[in-house]
């Protein structure tokens, strides 16, 4: 372990073994290689979704290049989201200030692209060079006559996590300024991002069901559903570690409670719709969940035994962005026979780990905020054969020589809800058995 | 053509000289960050480390795209600046940032690029890498390289040229002149550089190539994993580049792009090659970059007078294959009608080569801005393409707005284009970087003559695809 750095020493914890707690939500060390991006990152790709938004850059032109589409979102009308703008600064914007180049800059996009709202978020630079990028929202909000947000997040102030609560903070200023009228059983749904169409399939479970889906935020998001948001009965919030805090704005502010689901696997995505009938307290909606239960499961359980049967005692390591979903993914692993030998996440909690710990066998390895080094090292150790992570981890599976499931939010594959586990087990079976693996070892 | 209408919507104040700026933001930026540059070719040092000095978010988004196209790990660390660092500096984070990584890397080298933050509160890298040389003296650190990129000077191609130069000018030595030549190729793919080390070595000369990422960012598969990928230009290879008899260096442009409006000019920009001819008297050869027959033969020719040899048998049938196959092929291409996109250097090596082999160029788009492409472009072309627009500080969507005008038959360029390919419903023949919706960009070739082969047969293929694809008969000849 001599290339591991001992100050992370309390943030990687093997399961039966150590007693300390995980120390997690601590800022990446300096020099480390982290997995993470920046605050910036965390409330550009919540907000991102918002279709008919316009998302203006202000900074230098790297920030909105490399986040240019950077999700698969998807958009059932408007995809104003999937153009990156930049204010693009230059030397001497950096020196004489960018205020003026930001205002020109917001007006021309508002006239031409025409959107709902304007969110404009503020880069590293933006604050160090002075401009004042409220003033400049404020002023372009009046003469356009639309809410322009400043999203004021430099990647430095905090983790990426401190730029979810950002962007919570940001759709809060939006929520509340509309008036449609929603129907009896109406529920927003919070922190599904519809990655490859996945919030579609999960409308189609509450459609079944008799449930009527307000805003989405902020997948395939609307702006003015949002400005409506606060008119739900219910705030069901999956992703908890981006949308939590919007669901607790939402209840102090307007009254709107909130539940915590998940919708990764049979087993939390049953649990989501139950606990969403059992909300309304009405035994129609129940038994509807019920029907809609019984008939995936029907359908799904041959499939997933076959998987299973050849799957069996094959390893998994898990690396993913918040650890709410690695719980998720261990139980889903399960299903099919597959056992998890190792989980972090860039950005989990305590309460999270603790539950990872309670669900996982004795000497598993747990990691906040991982690097390469230990990634790969561990994954070595544990003799993983499948890897659970993002575009990052990718090549370390590989170079390994081991499967790899792209679990993040690049994935092209849906993975939620019930059709999502079927192409999970797939991706998973895909992965696994390959020839290729015979020239590696 | 209707030259009013074709700018509208185009963004660049410098559109061939005409028009006015409509756009003040970028909009899909036809261009990446400084510091991206730099840490290719920190890639492309054997045993180095890149560090970006400034905040978290800069290094992993550069990691996630050099990711992407390369498909190898790409491990670079960020001295991860806090709010505090942001106001009383960074030299705390970046001596932990070195202290970690020796203890967790042991590289030989670490290459520092600052990021838009350090550099915008005026960071001294320079003074942060000898305080921290001489508080660590009695133990062995490894060689600095620090280039300065913040990305509001120029663009992810300024920040490559300025990191190869700033390696040459601070590890190379002057002595005594020796037979070995240096060569600068630019941002190539890693298959360019194995076929020029390949023609290097036919011709018999001794090189060193850098930077040299031909393994490091495209590696066989490990036994091991390598927390340093191995490949790269040793050090001492880079200490020679200032006793060699000549330096050959590809591009125009190069980093003139990043002189482009300064305000406070506190540098003058210079590429490897010029420092060494300037500071160890290295003469400096000149060339494009090497695509098509002209300006591969002027890069031969080069080697030839170098090397003291005439080119070898394989070339001249390599060249000899090429213009066999321009001949079969031409009729499928004259007359097309292309959109070149991406970094100045690149575009003016694609356009020399359209040139040859009866391809239009309607539009030439690059994000840099050096002022120099409609010159370039004019002298490639001998001023004889009146029509073709060149546009410098260009986007996508200025591009796009422009597109349907131009009626283009197909695009070549890096994969950002594509939606726009996609909407018109032509074909885009991808090169250079990024290359995110393809397998094998690593191993792409666009060099010399078997590299212009291969791009050759690819945009004669992709056209002829088309022309089957949207014929009702089926053929099975073309
Ligand atoms: S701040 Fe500068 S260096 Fe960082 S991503 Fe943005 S443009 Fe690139
Ligand atoms: S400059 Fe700041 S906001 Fe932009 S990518 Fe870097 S860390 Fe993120």
């Amino acid at each position: 372990m001599s290339t591991f750095l001992t100050e992370r020493e309390n943030q990687i914890f093997r399961t039966g073994k150590d007693v300390h707690t995980i120390n997690c939500s601590r800022p990446s060390l300096a020099g480390s290689v982290s997995q993470r991006a920046c605050v910036f990152c965390g409330s550009r790709v919540v907000l991102y979704p918002i279709a008919d938004a316009l998302h203006l850059i202000h900074g230098p032109i790297g920030c909105a290049a490399y986040t240019w589409d950077i999700r698969g979102a998807l958009s059932s009308g408007p995809e104003i989201h999937r153009l990156s703008f930049s204010t693009d600064l230059r030397e001497k914007d950096v020196v004489f200030g960018g205020e003026k180049k930001l205002y020109h800059s917001l007006s021309e996009l508002i006239d031409r692209y025409k959107p709902k709202a304007a969110f404009v978020y503020s880069t590293c630079i933006v604050g160090v060079i002075g401009d004042d990028l409220e003033a400049v929202c404020k002023k372009v909000s009046k003469e356009k006559g639309m809410p322009v947000i400043p999203v004021q997040a430099p990647g430095f102030n905090g983790s990426k996590k401190d730029g979810y609560k950002i962007a919570c903070e940001s759709l809060a200023t939006l929520i509340g300024t509309g008036d449609l009228e929603v129907p009896k059983y109406s529920i927003n749904i919070l922190g599904d991002f519809n990655l490859a169409g996945e919030l579609w399939m999960l409308l189609e479970y509450y459609k079944r069901m008799g449930i009527h889906v307000n805003a989405t935020i902020t997948g395939d998001g609307r702006v003015d559903a949002i400005r409506s948001a606060h008119k739900a009965s219910l705030n069901v919030v999956q992703c908890s570690g981006s949308m939590m805090y919007l669901a607790k704005i939402m209840k102090e502010k307007y009254g709107v409670p909130f539940m915590k689901v998940s919708y990764f696997g049979l087993e939390d995505m049953s649990d989501a719709l139950y606990e969403v009938a059992k909300f309304f307290k009405s035994d129609e909606l129940m038994a509807k969940a019920r029907e809609i239960v019984r008939e995936e499961f029907t359908r799904m359980m041959p499939i997933l035994k076959e998987y299973k049967e050849k799957l069996e005692g094959k390893k998994a390591a898990i690396y993913v962005g918040g650890s709410f979903k690695a719980i998720s993914l261990i139980k889903a692993l399960r299903l099919i026979g597959v056992k998890t030998v190792l989980v972090g996440s860039q950005t989990g909690t305590a309460d999270e780990y603790e539950i990872i710990r309670e669900l996982c066998d004795d000497d598993t390895i747990i990691v906040d905020d991982s690097n390469p080094i230990e990634l790969s090292t561990f994954v070595k150790e544990k003799q993983a054969d499948i890897f659970i992570g993002g575009v990052k981890e990718r090549p370390i599976a590989y170079k390994i020589g081991i499967g790899f499931c792209d679990h993040n939010h690049e994935r092209k594959e849906a993975l939620a809800g019930y059709e999502g586990m079927l192409n999970f087990a797939k991706e998973i079976y895909a992965t696994a058995m390959s020839p290729v693996w015979q020239f590696t070892k | 053509m209707d030259s009013t209408k074709k700018i509208n919507g185009a963004k660049s104040p410098s559109f061939g000289g005409v028009g006015e700026a409509s756009f003040v933001s970028t909009r899909n930026a036809c261009k990446l960050c400084a510091p991206l540059g730099a840490s290719v070719v920190f890639k492309g040092i054997k045993g180095c480390i890149p560090m970006i000095h400034g905040s978290q978010g800069c290094a992993t988004y550069i990691r996630r795209y050099m990711i992407s196209h390369y498909k190898e790990p790409v491990d670079i660390a960020s001295s991860n600046f806090s709010e505090e660092s942001t106001i009383f500096g960074g030299n705390k984070n970046f001596i932990a940032g070195i202290d970690n990584i020796i203890k967790q890397y042991n590289p030989e080298v670490i290459g520092i690029a600052s990021a838009c933050l350090s550099e915008t509160i005026g960071e001294d890298i320079p003074r942060l890498i000898r305080e921290y040389r001489s508080v660590n003296s009695d133990k062995p650190l490894p060689v600095f390289v620090h280039a300065s990129t913040p990305s509001y000077q120029g663009t992810h191609i300024d920040g490559f040229h300025e990191a190869v130069a700033a390696a040459v000018s601070s590890i190379a030595q002057v002595s005594e002149t020796e037979k070995h030549i240096n060569i600068f190729p630019g941002f190539v793919s890693p298959e360019d550089i194995r076929n020029l080390k390949e023609i290097l070595a036919d011709f018999g000369l001794d090189y060193v190539l850098f930077p040299d990422y031909s393994d490091s960012l495209d590696n066989p598969h490990w036994k091991d994993y390598q927390l340093i990928p191995e490949g790269g230009t040793p050090v001492a290879d880079i200490r020679r580049t200032g006793s060699a008899k000549a330096s050959i260096e590809f591009g125009y442009v190069l980093n003139q792009g990043g002189l482009h409006g300064r305000v406070k000019s506190n540098k003058t920009v210079f590429t490897a090659a010029e420092w060494l001819e300037k500071n160890c008297n290295v003469p400096r050869n000149s060339v494009g970059m090497p695509i098509g027959i002209k300006e591969t033969d002027k890069f031969f020719d080069v080697l030839e007078k170098l090397a003291g040899i005439s080119t070898p048998e394989k070339y001249k049938r390599q060249r000899g294959r090429l213009i066999d196959a321009y001949v079969d092929g031409h009729k499928y291409l004259f007359g097309k009608r292309a959109i070149v996109y991406g970094e100045e250097d690149l575009v003016i090596g694609l356009v020399s080569f359209l040139e040859e082999i009866g391809i239009e160029t309607v539009l030439v788009a690059s994000g840099g801005e050096s002022g120099m492409l409609k010159d370039e472009i004019d002298r490639i072309t001998q001023g004889k393409r009146k029509d073709m627009l060149v546009v410098s500080d260009m986007d996508f969507e200025s591009i796009n707005d422009i597109v349907d005008d131009l009626k283009p038959d197909l695009m070549i360029g890096n994969s950002k284009g594509y939606y726009i390919t996609r909407r018109l419903g032509i074909p885009l023949v991808r090169v250079s970087f990024p290359i995110h919706d393809r397998f094998g960009a690593q191993r792409l070739r666009h060099l010399c003559y078997e590299g212009t082969q291969e791009l050759f047969d690819r945009i004669t293929n992709v056209l002829i695809e088309y022309k089957q694809e949207h014929s009702p008969v089926g053929y099975k000849y073309i």
